[in-house]
């Protein structure tokens, strides 16, 4: 049975061997990453990392503990496809000879919503984003055509429900916890409550 | 903000001296900010400035020369082991510092606070296969819990004080620096050493939170077959007084894993034992069947689960662990208290209650007698004329009275020390728990004995595990160091012939280790020691031993074919231990 696919973001410090520390808790346990991006997040100074693995719930868990116990990781969650927006982005090089006779090409390509990004007498390069069937689909129609090349970029997230990670941060960087986080009463007047 | 920059107070330097230092006079000062006292290491070319250094600071910092690097590191792990301090360690680049990755990876599987600095070549010779040049920083990823490589001096202070303190804060472990050579000649302005008391990616320590704190103790109010189970966390979160009124409080009877050993009495009156493999017969038979399964700061190791699918399944599970990842890991839990246990335990024993189960109690005792009279009894009394490893432990504990720190090493006396010495105190029990490393005892003892100079320190070892590291001979020569070496010799890889015979048919392969005259080699050593093989010596020989000032080596020749029971066959779950 195909394992469902989820995705994987991890905030970070911007490290040197961060991307080994966490690489190396996927390769441990013998669990292949169909993708993995690394990027500025929309805080300055914090890393963020988009992994995409085939894996249960339960195992993607544990491995996001794995991930969190990090010293230099702040966060990590796990989403499904329907939890967040992703697109993927993939170029295609073509030979002008075949784009400039065959409106056919012309169609696919306004079909598939591809933009021409650099244009040469011998070869255009194409443009399109989106999930990885809409990309793989075009690749498919341009094959018979001589696609010269393609490359498919990792996949980008954004976690549907996530108001970002600013307020978080304050948390992480106060040496306190917030109020919200202290719900222990006894933790306060440990002298009184425990006489040992 | 890169969190390698000084803490806030610490930028505020406008009236503290500002010292043009070296980046190794720095890390003097950090390591004596840190109050460390003993340093274990072995020099070598890119670390040479550090040691220079370090000639300027004998009086202050003790260096122990080990005789290989991976000495160092289970010494310092002994130290920390018996100390509760984190454990130092000098080595340098290339080989010495893949010399520590074993040590390492012990001190990273069993929670030990190890902060180890390497050198390393010139950063400007970083990826040009320099000699004696290794990728120290990957190599030890996977080992350590965290890892750091400094380029510029200035770096220094700030990244050793985060060392110190993620090594020893939270669930502890080792940490490596290495330090490039041009780092460590390096002048820069020293603004004086904060310790690090806060990383903001970094969360040592969950929040304690109400709820759960409620929720087990409900369940642990409302069970009829409540069952504790412990682990080093215990000791490493300085809980044993609040563990001992908790269970107190609770009546609850208490089994150690391997590591947990020590943390209480091993005749308190609720202690029932050790869990695991060679574990005792009741702690684990009972696992299947008590109501309540109480986890105090222990991981669930294969080794104590047996078969997984066959572990505790009637049982509802609260699992107290300082370190989220290791919550749901292998056993499922009823309910997670996250936290570190001296913080939990207190809060849970307030609102648990009063309570004491002597029916349930006495199912543990009954379990005992059934082991005492098919295993222990033959094993501290035996009829025949050979020597058990257990008669030697039982001779020791008669001398020690439980006092003494047992190192040992691994595989059957390993096993039988730690089924049948005595402790009554706690960082009494030192051993390799999760990682098994051959060869940890003698440098592990030696450590121990730095971290604790007051207490008698015995390492028991096998004849196969000795000789993976007896080389530390000359350290204990050089440095002095009074530690009791306990040689439990039956000319076998022990354990492994022991599954051989039980598993394999008795095709024992490759198993049969001969040995050199250990007592000669130990007087090469100038160690005194003796061999004994007749039950009429050995408590004289013990006792020579014990009485010794100085370092002494006792071998004993105990008989060859025995096997440690009971046992948990692999694959089996804890329920199906065998006693013979």
């Amino acid at each position: 049975m195909q394992k469902p696919e989820f995705t994987i973001t991890v905030y970070t410090e911007n490290q040197i061997g961060l991307l080994n520390r966490i690489a190396i808790i996927f390769s441990r346990r013998k669990i292949n990453i169909e993708s993995l991006n690394t990027s500025p997040s929309e805080i300055d100074s914090v890393h963020r990392f988009t992994i995409v693995i085939n894996e249960t719930e339960d195992v993607v868990r544990k491995l996001c503990r794995q991930i969190e116990k990090q010293v230099d990781v702040l966060k990590a969650y796990y989403n499904t496809n329907d939890e967040i927006i992703w697109q993927e982005l993939a170029l295609y090089k073509v030979p002008t000879a075949i784009i400039a006779e065959k409106v056919k090409v012309e169609r696919l390509l306004r079909e598939y919503g591809a933009r021409a990004v650099a244009i040469r007498t011998d070869y255009i390069v194409f443009e399109t984003s989106g999930h990885q069937e809409e990309i793989e689909g075009l690749v498919g129609a341009l094959e018979p055509f001589g696609l010269i090349e393609f490359v498919r970029s990792a996949r980008v997230a954004i976690i549907k429900d996530s108001k970002g990670f600013h307020e978080k941060l304050k948390e992480f960087e106060s040496e306190e916890p917030g109020a919200g986080l202290i719900e222990n009463e006894f933790l306060d007047q440990q002298d009184e409550v425990f006489t040992m | 903000m890169n969190t390698l920059e000084m803490p806030r107070e610490s930028t505020k330097t406008e009236f503290k001296k500002v010292e043009n230092l070296s980046g190794s006079e720095a890390v003097m000062r950090a390591l004596i900010e840190e109050s460390v006292t003993t340093i274990f290491g072995y020099p070598g070319g890119a670390i040479m400035p550090i040691y220079d250094a370090l000639y300027d600071h004998q009086h202050e910092l003790q260096h122990i020369l080990v005789r290989h690097e991976q000495g160092a590191v289970h010494a310092a792990q002994g130290f920390a082991r018996s100390s509760g301090r984190t454990g130092v360690v000098f080595a340098t680049s290339g080989p010495g510092a893949t010399n520590l990755v074993t040590g390492l990876a012990d001190a990273m599987i069993d929670s030990t606070p190890v902060v180890c600095i390497t050198g390393q070549v010139f950063a400007h010779l970083l990826g040009t296969d320099a000699f004696q040049e290794t990728d120290v920083i990957n190599i030890t990823t996977p080992v350590t819990k965290w890892n750091y490589q400094v380029t510029e001096a200035h770096e220094i202070p700030a990244v050793l004080a985060k060392a110190f303190y993620i090594a020893g804060s939270g669930r502890p472990g080792p940490v490596l620096i290495d330090i490039t050579k041009n780092a460590q000649l390096q002048k820069f302005d020293y603004g004086g050493y904060s310790r690090c008391t806060h990383i903001r990616s970094y969360r040592p320590k969950p929040h304690v939170r109400k709820k759960y704190i409620e929720e087990a103790a409900q369940l642990i109010n409302e069970a009829h077959k409540p069952f504790v189970i412990f682990g080093q966390g215990v000791i490493l979160g300085n809980a044993e007084k609040e563990f001992r009124n908790f269970i107190e409080k609770t009546g609850i009877p208490a089994a150690w894993t391997i590591m947990g050993m020590s943390a209480i009495p091993t005749d308190h009156p609720l202690a029932v034992g050790m869990l695991g493999m060679h574990g005792n017969y009741g702690p684990n038979v009972l696992t299947n069947e008590c109501d309540v399964l109480i986890a105090i700061g222990m991981r669930f190791d294969d080794r104590v689960t047996g078969r997984l699918d066959k572990y505790a399944k009637q049982a509802r599970v609260i699992h107290l662990d300082i370190d989220p990842a290791e919550i749901d890991k292998n056993v499922k839990s009823t309910v997670a208290v996250w936290g570190d246990c001296k913080e939990t335990l207190p809060l849970l024993t307030e609102i648990v209650n009063r309570r004491s189960y002597p029916e349930w109690l006495e199912r543990f005792r009954e379990y005992q007698r059934q082991e005492d009279e098919q295993c222990i009894v033959p094993e501290l009394n035996p009829k025949s004329e050979v020597l058990t490893m257990g008669e030697v432990i039982k001779v020791l504990n008669e001398l020690t009275e439980g006092n003494a720190i047992i190192v040992t090493d691994v595989g059957q006396h390993q096993m039988v020390a730690c089924r049948y010495a005595r402790h009554n105190r706690t960082q009494s029990n030192i051993t390799s728990g999760g990682l098994g490393t051959m060869g940890f005892a003698l440098p592990a003892a030696i450590g121990a004995k730095f971290g604790a100079p007051d207490r008698t320190v015995v390492a028991i070892i096998g004849d196969g595990g000795f000789q993976m590291t007896l080389q530390e001979l000359g350290t204990i020569m050089q440095s002095n160091v009074d530690i009791k070496i306990l040689i439990l010799n039956n000319n076998f890889l022990g354990m492994v012939r022991q599954w051989q015979q039980l598993f394999n048919d008795r095709r024992y392969s490759f198993v049969e280790i001969a040995s050199p005259d250990f007592v000669t080699l130990a007087s090469a050593y100038k160690v005194e020691g003796r061999r004994v093989s007749q039950r009429t010596e050995l408590s004289g020989a013990m006792a020579t031993m014990i009485n010794h000032r100085g370092a002494y080596l006792l071998e004993v020749m105990v008989g060859k074919e025995n096997n440690v029971f009971p046992m948990v066959p692999q694959g089996c779950s804890v329920a199906e231990i065998r006693l013979k």
